[in-house]
C-alpha cells in the first residue's frame, strides 16, 4: 500500500540546506464521482449522474474565487497540487477555496493528486516549479479521463501554454470565460475578472478621456528593494491607515521610527488601501507642512457626514493639531511620508453602489462604471458591468483585483447584489456585511449539540454533588424590557447577624456548550451576539438563548452562582462560587425594579430585598468612585419601532436608572471577584479584560477645549481625572455631563486578553480603576464568558480545563477574535442607529437644541443630545473664504464680522435637522443653522 | 501549521495511524557479536553488541548478574547542517540512559553474572523518532548475539498536532512543539519499559495517543520477529539444517 519515495528540496535559511523528506504515494486515494464503479465511493462529492468535471488551474482559483462561489459553478475536482499553490500566493482565498470544498451543498471535491500513485509527477531536469504544477494538473486530468469513461473532463485554465499543451496531449481545456460563455448566463460574466494584460476596453477609455491616459502612480519598487530599503532603515514598514473621515490622509504606524507617519493625498498613498502593510519612504523634513494645505484641495473631497456622536477615541474622527500647525512654523510636525512599495495587499470584497451615471447609448453591452464604497476609506473602483441598468440603484459587493499606474481608481469586478439602495433590509445587509457579521443560520450539526426540547432541570442535575440546591431563594432579575436572553438575577438575604448574603446567578450556559462540538466553535466564531435597532443576531441559537439557559421568571434553572457574605457597609466577608440551580420569582424591568423600590407603600418582599441590593450598590459604587473610576457618559439613544412596519416611530435619549446602576455594580463586583479567581487558579491563560491609561496625546482634544471655555483638568491619574470631571461645573446642568462625554470619547477601548501575554501591571482596566477585570456575566451573549465559565469551573475542580487553554497561541488568537468580533458588533449597532436615525428624519425635518463641541475653519461640529447625533454645521459655503464669518480655531470661537453673533465651543446653538438627497438614492442628513 | 490536511493526510502522505516504511537487516557487522541496522523512513541506525564477555573495569563487576552498558551517538553526517558535536552532549547521555534502561530490563542478567555486555548505537541519518529506532536496533542485535531476553521490546512514538494523534513522527512533525511520546513495550508480557513524554497532554488524549504508540511497538514487533525468523532460516540453511 505504500511506496517510499524521497525526493530533496532545498531551503534557503540563510544558508542552502539539502532536505531530504519523505513522499509517500499511494493507491487508496478516490476519484470522488459516486457512480465509479473502481473507487470507494463513501467520501464522492461529485454529482452522481456522469457530467462535465472541471479540473482547475492555479489562476483560475487565484483569479476567479468570486465566480468559483457562485452556485453556477459547480462539479469541480480540486487537485492539491493548485490548493497547494493557493496558498502559497494568498491565504485569503486558499480559506474561501477551503470553505467552498467543506461546503455539503456545492460538489467541490479535492483529489490529492500529489500523493496519489499515478498522477505523482516528479521535476524534470531544468523544469521550473510553475511547469510541474502544471504538468502535474494535466496528468491528473489525463487520469481522470481515463478513469472515468463515462463524464466529460474539462480543464480550465486561463495560462495559453499549459491549455496548448493540454490539447496536444488530448485534454480537452477551455478558459473560463469560454466555459462561462457556455454556460448561457449574462449576469455570471460580470464576475469575471479581466486579467490586465487583456483589458481591451482599456483602449476605449483612453479615446474618451486622453489626457488621463498618463503615469498617475509612482511605480512600486521591486520586493528586493524594499527588503534591504527596509534592513538599511531607509524604508519603514507597517500597516496603512486610513482616516476614516478623510480619505486622502493615512497612517502608517512604524516601529522603527516609533511614531505613525502620515501620508497625505492619494498620489503619495499610491495606490495603497487601508489595512495593506506598506513601506513607507520618509519626505525630506521641509516638506512636511506643505503637504497639509494641498491635503484638501488637493481632490475633491466630500463633505463630512453626519453621524452618531463617538464612544470611544476608537470611533472618533483623528484630531489633527489643526488649530496649532498653522501659526506655529517651529514646532516640529509629524513625519510625513510617501508609499514607495506594497508588502502585502489587504484586498477583499467591498459594499457601496454605483456612481450614478446616464446610460450609455448603444447595445446595452459592457459599460464601466465607477464604483463607491461605502465605507469612505475606499477608494472609488472601477468596473465592467453588463446589466448597467439594473444595478445603478442597487447596492452591490465588488471585489478590486487589479491597480495600475496608469489608472486614477482601481480595477474591481461585480460580486453580487444586495438589494436597493435606501431600503432598510438592504442597508442592514449592508451594515452586517461590511462588520463581517456571520447572519447565516445556525448548521445541522450545530442545532444537534442541543439538548433535547421541551428541557427542563433534571433529577440529576439536583442531585449533581457540584451543583447546589438553590431554589428556596428569592432570585429576581432585572433587566431591560423586552428583554429574552436574560443571563444574570440577583438575590439578597438579611443574615442573623445583621449581615446580607448577596448571590450573583449567571446562566450557566458551559453546561450546555461544551468545548470541541461544532456549537462551541460556531459560538467562538461569531463571538458576541449583535443587536441592531429592529433585529438581534444570536451567538447561540434560540433556543439556548431565550429558554434553555435564559433566567426566566417561574422556572428552574440552572446557573452558576457567586455568593457574597456582605456587612451592611457593603464590605465583603466571604465570597462563594458555586454551580446551582435556581428558580427565578420575578424578572423585572428596569423601570419596573425602579418604580417599586421608590413607591414607598409596597413593602412585599422582592421590594425590601431590591432596597438592600440598592442600599449596598450605592456604597460599592461610591467606593470605586472614590478609588477613582471615571465616571463616564455617552450619549445612547433608544428608538420606539413600529411593531408591523419596523420603521422607527420615536427616538429619544436612553434613560439610566437607579436600577441600571445597581445591576451594574453587582456584575462588576462578580466579574472582579471571578477574575482574581481565575488568575490566582490559572497566572498563564485567564482571559482578561484590561483597558489601558489613555495617552497624553489621547486627552489633548479634550484638554484644549476644555481650556477654551476657562477650566482646567488634571490628568495625571484616573483618580485626579475623575474629580476634576466632578468639579466641572458650568453654568446650565447639561455642561457637566457634555464634558464627561467628550471625555469618554478620548479613551479607547476594552480589550480582551490572555494573562500570559502581558505583565501584571498591564492588566489594569482604567475606566473602573480595577487592577483585574473580566467578563462573567453575560455567556449568553458573549463567547468570552463562556470561556471564563471554563476557567472558573476548573479552578472549583468542577471540570478539567480544556485543552485550549494550554495552546498559548491558540489562546491569543480566540482572545484577538473576541476583541475583533466585539468591535465590529458595536460598529455594526452604531451603524444600525445611524441607519434608524435617517429613516427617522427622512419624514420629520426638526429643529432642535445642540452643542457646538469643535469650532473648524468653515464652521463647527455641533453634537444633538437629544437624538445623540453629531454632525457638521457650515456657516460658510465651499469655496467660500471665510466671509462674513470670523473664526478663531485656537480660542475655539467664530462670530459674525458686524458682530450679530458668536458662538464658542460647548455653546448652545438651535439647529435645522433635515434629509436630503444631493444625488438620486443617496439620502443624508444635514444639519444648518437656523 | 496544517500537519494533517482536511482530507487526512499527512505532510509526507501518511494517514495519522500509519508508520513509516521499515526496514532491518542483521548481522551487517562481522566483528561485533551481534548487529543490525533498523530504519524507519529516513532515520537510519545501526546497532552493535559485544558481550557476553569479560568485565573490563573488574570494579564494576557484579557477581549475581551481567552488567549493561549502552553508548549512543549521532554520526556528524546524520542530520543535514554536519555540525561537530562534543562526544558526550547532554542529549545522547539521555538517550543512552534511556537505552540501557530499557535494554537492562528485557535482558536476562542474572544468567551471566561477572560478565559485560556493551550495546553501541549509532544513528547515521536522523528524521524524527530516534530513539525508538534505536531501540528496535539494539533488540535486533541483542537477538543476534544470541543474548536471552525475556521479550523482544520494541519502541516507537506518537504525537498530537491539529487535534489528531499522529502515529512515528518524523522530524518535520516531531519539531512542530505538540507533545511527542515514545513508548516500549515487551509486547509478549504485556509490559510498558520505557514512557516518555515531553510537552503536556491532557490525560484522556495522552491515553488515547499512548494506545496508538502501543498499537505501533506491536507492529514493529511483528516485523522485527519476521526479521528474526527469515534470518533464522538463512542461517540454518547455512548450517545445512
Amino acid at each position: 500500500m505504500l511506496k517510499n519515495k524521497a525526493f530533496s528540496r532545498q531551503t534557503k535559511q540563510g544558508r542552502v540546506i539539502k532536505e531530504v523528506r519523505e513522499h509517500y504515494l499511494r493507491d487508496d486515494i478516490y476519484c470522488g464521482a459516486p457512480y465509479c464503479k473502481s473507487c470507494n465511493v463513501s467520501s464522492a462529492r461529485l454529482s452522481a449522474s456522469p457530467s462535465t468535471i472541471l479540473v482547475l488551474d492555479t489562476n483560475v482559483v487565484l483569479n476567479q474565487i468570486d465566480l468559483l462561489e457562485n452556485p453556477a459553478i459547480d462539479n469541480v475536482v480540486v487537485l492539491s497540487v493548485v490548493l497547494a499553490e493557493v496558498k502559497n500566493k494568498n491565504i485569503a482565498v486558499y480559506n474561501r477555496l477551503r470553505a467552498l470544498c467543506s461546503n455539503s451543498l456545492r460538489k467541490f471535491f479535492v483529489f490529492s493528486n500529489e500523493y496519489h500513485k499515478d498522477t505523482y509527477v516528479n521535476a524534470m531536469a531544468g523544469e521550473s516549479p510553475n511547469d510541474r504544477n502544471d504538468r502535474a494538473i494535466r496528468t491528473a486530468a489525463k487520469w481522470y479521463q481515463g478513469h472515468l469513461e463515462s463524464a466529460s473532463i474539462l480543464l480550465i485554465t486561463n495560462d495559453r501554454e499549459n491549455k496548448k499543451k493540454a490539447i496536444e496531449e488530448g485534454i480537452s481545456a477551455e478558459t473560463i470565460e469560454c466555459y462561462v460563455k457556455s454556460l448561457g448566463q449574462p449576469e455570471l460574466l460580470d464576475l469575471i475578472v479581466q486579467p490586465p494584460s487583456e483589458d481591451v476596453n482599456m483602449d476605449d477609455v483612453e479615446d474618451l478621456r486622453p489626457s488621463k491616459r498618463k503615469v498617475i502612480y509612482s511605480e512600486h519598487k521591486p520586493m528586493s528593494e524594499i527588503t534591504s530599503g527596509l534592513l538599511r532603515g531607509l524604508l519603514h514598514q507597517g500597516k496603512l491607515r486610513v482616516n476614516r473621515f478623510n480619505p486622502f490622509e493615512a497612517y502608517v504606524g512604524s516601529e522603527s521610527i516609533g511614531d505613525e507617519i502620515i501620508i497625505y493625498g492619494r498620489a503619495n498613498m499610491n495606490r495603497a488601501f487601508d489595512g495593506d502593510i506598506v513601506a513607507v519612504e520618509l519626505l525630506p523634513q521641509e516638506q512636511w507642512h506643505e503637504e497639509k494645505s494641498l491635503a484638501l484641495a488637493d481632490e475633491d473631497d466630500d463633505e463630512e457626514d453626519v453621524h452618531l456622536a463617538p464612544n470611544s477615541a476608537d470611533d472618533a474622527p483623528r484630531v489633527m493639531n489643526q488649530g496649532q500647525t498653522a501659526p506655529e512654523e517651529m514646532k516640529p510636525s509629524r513625519p510625513t511620508g510617501r508609499v514607495v512599495g506594497i508588502i502585502k495587499r489587504n484586498w477583499h470584497s467591498y459594499c457601496g453602489s454605483l456612481e450614478p451615471m446616464p446610460m450609455p447609448a448603444g447595445d446595452g453591452g459592457r459599460a464601466q462604471a465607477l464604483f463607491v464604497s461605502k465605507d469612505r476609506r475606499i477608494p472609488k473602483i472601477r468596473i465592467q458591468t453588463r446589466q448597467l441598468g439594473n444595478l445603478l440603484d442597487k447596492r452591490i459587493v465588488v471585489a478590486v483585483d487589479s491597480w495600475d499606474r496608469l489608472s486614477r481608481y482601481p480595477t474591481g469586478h461585480y460580486v453580487r447584489t444586495i438589494g436597493e439602495i435606501g431600503d432598510r433590509d438592504t442597508e442592514t445587509e449592508v451594515v452586517l456585511i461590511e462588520n463581517d457579521i456571520n447572519t447565516r443560520p445556525f448548521s445541522a450539526q450545530v442545532l444537534a449539540c442541543l439538548p433535547p426540547l421541551p428541557w427542563s432541570v433534571s433529577s440529576q442535575d439536583l442531585t449533581n454533588p457540584i451543583r447546589q440546591d438553590l431554589r428556596h431563594l428569592r432570585v429576581c432579575s432585572v433587566d431591560p424590557p423586552g428583554c429574552k436572553d436574560i443571563d444574570d438575577a440577583l438575590h439578597c438575604m438579611p443574615l442573623s447577624n445583621g449581615n446580607f448574603e448577596v448571590g450573583v446567578h449567571i446562566a450557566d450556559v458551559t453546561n450546555f456548550v461544551h468545548p470541541g462540538t461544532p456549537l462551541d466553535d460556531e459560538a467562538s466564531q461569531r463571538g458576541t451576539s449583535v443587536y441592531l435597532v429592529e433585529r438581534r443576531i444570536d451567538m447561540l441559537p434560540k433556543p439556548l438563548t431565550e429558554d434553555i439557559c435564559s433566567l426566566r421568571a417561574d422556572v428552574e434553572r440552572l446557573a452558576f452562582s457567586v455568593i457574597w457574605e456582605m456587612t451592611p457597609d457593603a464590605e465583603i466577608i466571604s465570597t462563594k462560587y458555586t454551580k446551582s440551580v435556581i428558580k427565578s420569582c420575578a424578572a423585572l424591568s428596569y423601570v419596573e425594579a425602579q418604580a417599586r423600590m421608590d413607591d414607598s407603600r409596597l413593602v412585599d418582599p422582592i421590594t425590601s430585598d431590591l432596597r438592600n441590593l440598592n442600599g449596598l450598590a450605592k456604597i460599592m459604587r461610591q467606593r470605586r468612585i472614590d478609588r477613582g473610576a471615571l465616571t463616564l457618559a455617552s450619549a445612547e439613544v433608544k428608538f420606539q419601532i413600529d411593531t408591523e412596519t419596523h420603521d422607527p416611530l420615536d427616538i429619544g435619549m436612553y434613560q439610566i436608572r437607579e436600577a441600571n446602576q445597581m445591576v451594574e455594580e453587582f456584575m462588576l463586583a462578580a466579574n472582579v471577584a471571578v477574575a482574581e479567581k481565575i488568575l490566582k487558579h490559572f497566572p498563564p491563560c485567564a482571559l482578561l479584560r484590561r483597558h489601558p491609561s489613555p495617552t497624553k496625546e489621547m486627552l489633548e482634544p479634550l484638554l484644549r477645549t476644555a481650556e477654551a471655555v476657562g477650566l482646567s483638568l488634571d490628568v495625571t491619574s484616573s483618580k485626579a481625572l475623575a474629580d476634576s470631571l466632578d468639579r466641572a461645573k458650568g453654568d446650565d446642568p447639561y455642561f457637566n455631563k457634555l464634558i464627561r462625554i467628550l471625555a469618554t470619547r478620548c479613551m479607547t477601548q476594552a480589550v480582551y486578553f490572555c494573562s500570559g501575554d502581558l505583565s501584571p501591571p498591564e492588566y489594569l482596566h482604567y475606566g473602573l480603576a480595577s487592577p483585574l477585570y473580566t467578563h462573567f456575566t453575560s455567556p449568553i451573549r458573549r463567547y468570552a464568558d463562556v470561556i471564563v465559565h471554563r476557567l472558573l469551573a476548573a479552578s472549583l475542580g468542577i471540570y478539567k480545563l480544556p485543552g485550549v487553554f494550554q495552546d498559548r497561541p491558540k489562546l491569543t488568537s480566540i482572545s484577538d477574535n473576541l476583541n475583533y468580533r466585539h468591535r465590529n458588533a458595536q460598529m455594526a449597532s452604531r451603524a444600525s442607529i445611524e441607519l434608524h436615525t435617517l429613516i427617522f428624519f427622512r419624514k420629520r425635518p426638526t429643529d432642535t437644541e445642540a452643542r457646538i463641541v469643535k469650532i473648524r475653519s468653515n464652521g463647527f461640529i455641533v453634537f444633538v443630545p437629544k437624538y445623540g447625533i453629531e454632525g457638521p454645521v457650515y456657516v460658510t459655503s465651499k469655496g467660500d473664504n471665510g466671509g462674513e464669518w470670523l473664526v478663531d480655531e485656537k480660542q475655539q470661537k467664530i462670530r459674525k464680522l458686524d458682530g450679530s453673533a458668536s458662538y464658542g465651543v460647548l455653546g448652545t446653538v438651535r439647529i435645522h435637522m433635515e434629509v436630503v438627497e444631493p444625488q438620486p438614492n443617496r439620502p443624508k442628513l444635514q444639519l444648518t443653522l437656523v | 501549521m496544517e500537519y494533517v490536511n482536511p482530507e487526512g493526510l499527512r505532510l509526507d502522505g501518511r494517514r495519522p495511524m500509519e508508520m513509516r516504511q521499515l526496514r532491518a537487516e542483521i548481522g551487517v557487522l562481522s566483528r561485533a557479536d551481534g548487529s543490525a541496522s533498523f530504519e524507519m523512513g529516513n532515520t537510519k541506525v545501526i546497532a552493535a553488541v559485544y558481550g557476553p564477555r569479560e568485565v573490563q573495569n573488574r570494579s564494576q563487576q557484579m557477581n549475581d548478574q551481567a552488567l549493561v552498558r549502552c553508548e549512543y551517538s549521532m554520526a556528524n553526517f546524520s542530520t543535514g547542517d554536519r555540525r561537530r558535536k562534543t562526544k558526550a552532549d547532554r542529549r545522547s547521555t539521555e538517550i543512552s540512559l534511556v537505552i540501557h534502561q530499557t535494554m537492562e530490563a528485557c535482558i536476562l542478567t542474572h544468567l551471566m553474572p561477572r560478565s559485560q555486555i556493551d550495546i553501541y548505537v549509532q544513528v547515521l541519518q536522523a528524521d524524527g523518532g530516534t530513539r525508538s529506532a534505536c531501540i528496535n536496533a539494539a533488540t535486533l542485535a541483542l537477538a543476534d548475539a544470541g543474548i536471552p531476553m525475556r521479550d523482544l521490546v520494541t519502541s516507537c512514538s506518537a504525537g498530537y498536532l491539529n487535534s489528531t494523534p499522529l502515529l512515528d513522527l518524523n522530524y518535520l512533525e516531531d519539531s512542530a512543539g505538540g507533545a511527542d511520546v515514545t513508548v516500549g513495550i515487551l509486547p509478549k508480557l504485556d509490559k510498558v519499559t520505557l514512557l516518555q513524554m515531553d510537552a503536556k497532554l491532557p490525560m484522556d488524549i495522552f491515553e488515547n495517543v499512548m494506545q496508538l504508540a502501543v498499537e505501533g511497538c506491536k507492529a514493529v514487533e511483528s516485523h522485527i520477529r519476521e526479521i528474526l525468523l527469515e534470518n533464522a532460516k538463512t542461517l540454518g540453511n547455512r548450517r545445512g539444517v
